[in-house]
């Protein structure tokens, strides 16, 4: 039993403390449907957002986890990168520890940003990675897992890891540090990674990925017969630079649409990290069906993300977590 | 007339063991039983000729917060260094003959090496329009090495014409080998290791692609060419093939390309962040092999300095770049001696001989023979160090420390002066 300080990678976790998170997750999402939705556990602890990029949904749902733990948070948002506004990461990080936190939230464009705050020396208190430019972004891959295992294990959920669950992971890998995350998460539960992308959007060199790759997202609906298909979102900044030709072609191949949707096998679920950019990467009749976890995955983030601040703030000990 | 000093029992790299009196600036005799003012006893250290890097940012003038002449100089000495070669990306460029005359006036002045400036192959490094190059190499600077170095000379026709009018001057376009289209935000290596970091690649064909063209283009024209930092097994394959086919080509290879791997980024420490940039360990196997073999002519530090602020940071905001002139000798021995594949006349070829003919040096890399400059390094092979964070730089990026590395420079002498004597550092240079 060892405590885990700083949530940076899914591959921070061992199974049993990843299991150990989704498990107080579903405590959590208990008092999310309570009546008066708070517990006292973080009272008198500061957790500040620190959000160099701008994402509305990840800030409100750490706001919201750490408020409904009674803890005082903090919105830091710096617009831009560390550069251009002329304080440097480690003088935003001095400034908080100065004040007291117990824990940082960052967002950062920076791949490995929050690894630096986490190892600096800048700051004493715990780092949770809300996403680090195309690298990581664990709360989401542990909200994913746990959206999984419910629709998946239902009011059994507790205690159960992923074990032989099939998901495939559709989009633009090479920018997503949420498929990064998925992959190392799924990896620890059991569960086998397919993704699914245009050559252009998969890394030049993926040796080190336990995923199998694939190109056609038809042959491998029909060959794979996925329990869970994951759609990645298209960045804007991505259709002019030549990844693939067209949005039309973007969506005709890779998109799930619903031809696509009624290829899926019954049980099958369909998520998304969202925003979704509808008529591209998703169709309306695929995201607002019954498959669809979108809204889930939102409720879900709240109450994983009270797990994990529960988890680095409580003093609470997490098995084996490395 | 009495020698000054004489240097009793050293080692010479080809394993003669002798006394070596020194006159002045120049060597006066070689033989046993030497006699002069002081007799030095050098019993187990190994005297090379005073080492020449081909590849320096001394940073001044313009960003003296990270280096100035003077103080790199001294490192320069530090590390058994009696000649660098300063790269042109100054503020402003040395692109004018009054900058790199400054350049080597400053030089002067410190008195630890011999101070050659690296003109700009084109105004600005803009890679548009040729500098005066004619009128660098005219000036007292005496310029014969171009380059852009942090830029690539990446317009074909403007490689091509530069490549034929340093000829004019017996000179040699240095270049930095980096297709910018391919390489565009790039922060690591391009390998597995940047698809689990997610950090943008720099992949090895943007290296490799330009190295091929530009020895077809030095081919065809009759120049010869000088390829910076080569850093991947690719660009070693190249150069080879180059060279069998009778292209003028030569290459360098920086210390921590010979011995450090992308596999550190995973820290994310950007201590480790560099360009060209650290590449898998086949690459670092290649360009050692290349090295010992002579496919790679030389080793040149790419010595970078950068203020604390520039490495204290997340790793895309961190500037590219790390120390190298006094560990570059200790590297060198771990790569060639220790590993047991060279010797130290292959040492003292690519880290004098070598990189002095290649920058026309006349004064610098000769052997260690009666009427030669008396330039010189002596080197303690037994001696094992942990690399600190102290330096004479005047900045402290380097990837090393904390780590052990073989061999010690006990002195350099330069032109008849001790720079660096018993490990320290003179406190005045050669007047």
């Amino acid at each position: 039993m060892s405590q885990i300080k700083h949530l940076l990678s899914a591959a921070d976790l061992s199974a049993e403390a990843a299991i150990e998170i989704l498990d107080i997750a579903e405590g959590m999402s208990n008092v999310n449907e309570r009546e008066i939705k708070k517990l006292p556990t973080l009272r008198g602890k500061t957790v500040v957002n620190l959000f160099f990029e701008d994402s509305t949904r990840t800030r409100i749902s750490f706001e919201l986890a750490a408020k409904r733990l009674s803890a005082d948070v903090i919105n830091f948002s710096a617009k831009g990168s560390s550069v251009s506004k002329g304080e440097s990461l480690k003088d935003t990080a001095q400034t908080l520890e100065a004040m007291g936190a117990d824990a940082v939230v960052i967002r950062h464009p920076a791949s490995g940003a929050a690894n630096v705050l986490a190892h600096s020396g800048w700051i004493g208190g715990s780092i949770v990675n809300a996403g680090d430019g195309t690298h990581e972004h664990p709360t989401q891959a542990l909200l994913d897992a746990f959206t999984m295992r419910k629709r998946i294990h239902g009011a059994s959920s507790t205690g159960k890891n992923l074990a032989g669950v099939k998901v495939a992971i559709v989009g633009d890998v090479l920018h997503s540090r949420v498929a990064r995350s998925n992959l190392l998460l799924l990896n620890t539960l059991g569960a086998e990674v397919h993704f699914v992308a245009p050559p252009t959007l998969l890394p030049a060199n993926p040796a080190n990925w336990q995923a199998k790759l694939h190109y056609s997202l038809d042959e491998t609906l029909a060959s794979e017969k996925p329990d869970v298909v994951m759609m990645l979102r298209v960045q804007g900044e991505r259709m002019n630079a030549s990844y693939f030709p067209s949005e039309r072609e973007y969506s005709r191949i890779w998109g799930l649409n619903a031809d696509r949707l009624a290829l899926l096998k019954d049980s099958a679920i369909l998520m998304h990290p969202g925003p979704m950019n509808r008529g591209l990467e998703i169709d309306a009749v695929a995201a607002d069906s019954s498959k669809s976890t979108v809204l889930e995955q939102v409720a879900n983030g709240v109450s994983v993300r009270m797990a994990v601040l529960f988890t680095l703030l409580s003093g609470e000990r997490v098995s084996d977590a490395s | 007339m009495p020698a000054n000093f004489v240097l009793s029992s050293v080692q010479l790299a080809n394993g003669q063991i002798t006394d070596i009196a020194i006159t002045d600036d120049k060597i006066s005799a070689i033989g046993t039983g030497l006699t002069g003012a002081e007799v030095i006893d050098c019993t187990g250290l190994i005297a090379l000729p005073g080492l020449v890097d081909l590849h320096t940012h001394l940073r001044e003038p313009g960003f003296e917060q990270s280096e100035t002449i003077y103080t790199g100089s001294q490192a320069a000495a530090l590390g058994g260094f009696t000649a660098v070669h300063a790269m042109a990306n100054t503020m402003p460029v040395a692109d004018t003959a009054g900058v790199v005359e400054q350049v080597a006036a400053l030089g002067r002045e410190a008195g630890y090496v011999d101070v050659y400036p690296i003109g700009a192959v084109t105004v600005g490094l803009n890679g548009t329009q040729l500098s005066e190059i004619g009128a660098m190499a005219n000036s007292r600077a005496k310029v014969r090495v171009f380059s852009d170095d942090g830029k690539c000379v990446h317009d074909p026709v403007i490689m091509r014409r530069a490549l034929e009018y340093v000829k004019a001057f017996g000179g040699v376009v240095a270049q930095h080998a980096q297709e910018p289209r391919l390489t565009e935000g790039a922060q690591m290596n391009e390998g597995k290791v940047s698809a689990e970091l997610g950090l943008v690649g720099w992949p090895a064909v943007a290296e490799e692609a330009i190295i091929a063209r530009d020895v077809l283009l030095a081919e065809h024209v009759g120049s010869r060419v000088h390829i910076c930092h080569i850093s991947t097994a690719g660009s070693v394959e190249i150069i080879r093939w180059a060279k069998a086919r009778g292209i003028s080509v030569t290459a360098e290879v920086t210390p921590h390309h010979l011995l450090l791997t992308d596999e550190l980024v995973r820290s994310y420490d950007s201590v480790y962040k560099v360009n060209p940039p650290l590449r898998t360990a086949e690459d670092v196997l290649a360009v050692r092999a290349a090295l010992v073999d002579g496919t790679i002519d030389i080793i040149a530090t790419d010595h970078a300095p950068h203020p604390i602020e520039a490495k204290d940071c997340e790793w895309n905001a961190a500037a590219f770049g790390m120390l190298g002139l006094e560990t570059a000798a200790s590297i060198a021995q771990e790569v060639l001696i220790e590993s047991g594949k060279s010797n130290w006349q292959r040492l003292a070829e690519v880290l004098s001989h070598n990189p002095a003919k290649i920058g026309s040096d006349e004064e610098q890399g000769q052997e260690l023979a009666v009427g030669a400059f008396a330039n010189i390094a002596l080197i303690d092979p037994t001696a094992k160090r942990t690399i600190v964070a102290e330096s004479a730089s005047k900045s402290k990026n380097s990837p090393y420390i904390g780590l052990e590395l073989p061999g010690r420079v006990l002195h350099t002498i330069y032109r008849g002066y001790f720079t660096v004597r018993d490990g320290q550092l003179a406190p005045q240079g050669r007047k």
